[in-house]
């Protein structure tokens, strides 16, 4: 018979895994937490009642806002949304209902996991080269293309995930009392994922709303009011950071920057709550 | 000659030499069957033997899944449902179908029932809500939800949800109806409750029931049919089969030797 492994070694082996897993988290949890506090301590100071409803100045002229950013990053990436949600939900749909087991679905799906690794740059560029470079302008609308392009594929897939949850049961029990297939897809499939799907659009805008280097590309930034979205460089929040921080001598402009930052992690953090809510009750 | 046939022999459904595939896979060979008027059908067989799979022939259902496909004859008043020019959405509403696990849609009660209506019918409100309720009553479900017909179908029992899903069935005024297993995932007063409805129903539907209980088979039942490895080994009244079954597996099967 052979001898049994020493229970003392199998303890400590347990053990010491346990403890260097907890540790990592720890790690990760303890940057996050100090990234959370420096920005807030930072940012916090700059919100006032100017901060929200002017306009950027620009460099060296005191006093001034960044409500033309704000304003300009809410038209970007509603933008983004009706660009790429309707084509990202008609994307998973195709996947999930009709593309199964066939190879262009199969092909469908491996480009659009090919295309959420593409770095956003070479998005940004793309996107230069097809609308600014042509039209001879940067605009708004040209960052709206580009993040539209960045939701797509996360759109398809968080779709074709959740109408896959969907049991076939359900489907068959719509078809059965005569349903045209598309209104099952519409009426039965869709609202009964519906949550899921909410969650879906709802992370790829989390996604893109972060995003700088498409943005420099294309809607690059401004000091004025962001009402000539389709033809003018529109201001926004992310590049409006990344001017004030690098770009700027000015303390004030830093703080300024500071605040965006504050301002763009606060509307992340509260995306990514309710999706997580959203998904609970999903799941109920 | 023919006021010696009886009325209530008449055949609703006759499938001729029906096969079927999954892919490569043949799972009915050669099934051919008479379905009568106004009788109840019992699809009796061990698991895998096919019993689902030609039930769900009769509407087409199998269409979902590209893989699938059936050759041979299923006639339904004189025409093949199984040609290409049969208007599919038609024929399901013909031919209702209940499945083994309750699947209310997400939505609410008296829209459950309310949705085949829409498909199907122009109505207006009001005979909507006395259709809804008339579909209700034939289920026997009325009285137990006429306070919460706006609460989530979900939010009803297993076996409620399953005469929800009966009453949405059969308010589109179907033919025959189609049960595949439908008490499998039901307690057994929900069971009960849903053999006596068969029993009620079969006066205006033509019911053809998949069953693994060889009991509901004999309860329900006016003919059998027992199926083996996607064969129909035999076919009959229900009582000459459970009483003197001709073949040996039929035999065998119901006496409890295997399956």
């Amino acid at each position: 018979m052979k001898k049994k492994k020493s229970i003392f070694l199998r303890k400590l082996k347990n053990n010491s895994m346990s403890i260097i897993s907890v540790l990592s988290t720890i790690i990760g949890i303890f940057f996050l937490a100090w990234i959370i506090t420096v920005v807030f301590k930072t940012g916090f100071s700059s919100f006032n009642w100017s901060f929200f409803t002017q306009a950027t100045k620009p460099y060296g002229i005191p006093d001034g806002g960044i409500a033309n950013a704000i304003l300009g990053t809410l038209f970007i990436t509603f933008g983004a949304a009706a660009i790429g949600i309707p084509p990202g939900l008609l994307g998973g749909i195709y996947l999930s209902e009709f593309g199964r087991n066939s190879r262009l679905g199969d092909m469908i799906r491996f480009s659009s996991n090919v295309m959420m690794g593409i770095p956003s740059i070479i998005v940004g560029l793309f996107v230069y080269t097809l609308l600014v470079y042509t039209t001879k302008t940067f605009s708004g609308f040209a960052g709206s293309v580009a993040l539209a392009i960045i939701m797509f594929p996360v759109i398809v897939r968080t779709t074709e995930d959740m109408l896959s949850m969907v049991p076939n049961q359900l489907r068959e029990s719509a078809l059965a009392l005569g349903t045209p297939r598309w209104k099952t897809t519409f009426s039965i499939v869709f609202r009964s994922a519906k949550t899921g799907l909410i969650t879906g659009i709802l992370l790829s805008l989390a996604r893109v709303s972060g995003e700088t280097a498409p943005l420099l590309f294309t809607a690059l930034w401004s000091d004025s009011w962001p009402f000539n979205f389709f033809t003018q460089p529109t201001a926004n929040l992310t590049v409006t950071i990344t001017e004030y921080a690098t770009n700027s001598p000015f303390d004030e402009m830093h703080a300024k920057a500071w605040g965006a930052a504050l301002l763009i992690t606060i509307a992340i953090l509260c995306l990514n709550i309710t999706c997580r809510t959203l998904f609970k009750e999903a799941k109920k | 000659m023919i006021a010696t046939e009886p009325v209530i022999n008449k055949s609703k459904i006759i499938v001729k030499n029906l096969n079927f595939f999954y892919g490569q896979h043949q799972a009915l060979f050669n099934n051919n069957i008479e379905i009568k008027e106004n009788m109840v059908t019992a699809v009796i067989g061990p698991s895998g033997c096919g019993k689902s799979t030609h039930l769900r022939a009769y509407n087409r259902i199998f269409e979902l899944y590209r893989e699938q496909r059936a050759e041979g004859e299923v006639i339904l008043d004189n025409e093949n449902i199984l040609s290409g020019s049969v208007d599919i959405l038609e024929l399901r509403r013909k031919i209702g179908m209940i499945f083994q696990k309750p699947t209310p849609f997400p939505m609410s009660v008296f829209d459950n029932v309310a949705y085949g209506l829409k498909l199907h019918y122009r109505l207006s409100r009001s005979e909507m809500a006395e259709k809804v309720e008339m579909g209700l009553h034939r289920v026997a479900l009325w009285d137990e939800v006429k306070d919460k017909l706006k609460a989530p179908g979900m939010a009803l029992s297993g076996g409620q949800q399953q005469r929800l899903c009966l009453a949405r069935a059969i308010a589109i005024e179907p033919e025959v109806l189609l049960m595949d297993e439908p008490t499998s995932a039901i307690d057994p007063v929900g069971t009960l409750k849903i053999e006596n409805l068969i029993e009620e129903l079969k006066e205006n539907f033509t019911i053809v029931i998949v069953t693994h209980n060889m009991q509901q088979a004999a309860r329900v039942s006016d003919y059998t049919a027992f199926f083996y490895e996607g064969h129909i080994i035999e076919y009959d009244k229900t009582e000459n089969m459970f009483t003197k079954p001709k073949a040996k597996q039929t035999e065998d099967y119901i006496t409890g030797r295997f399956g």
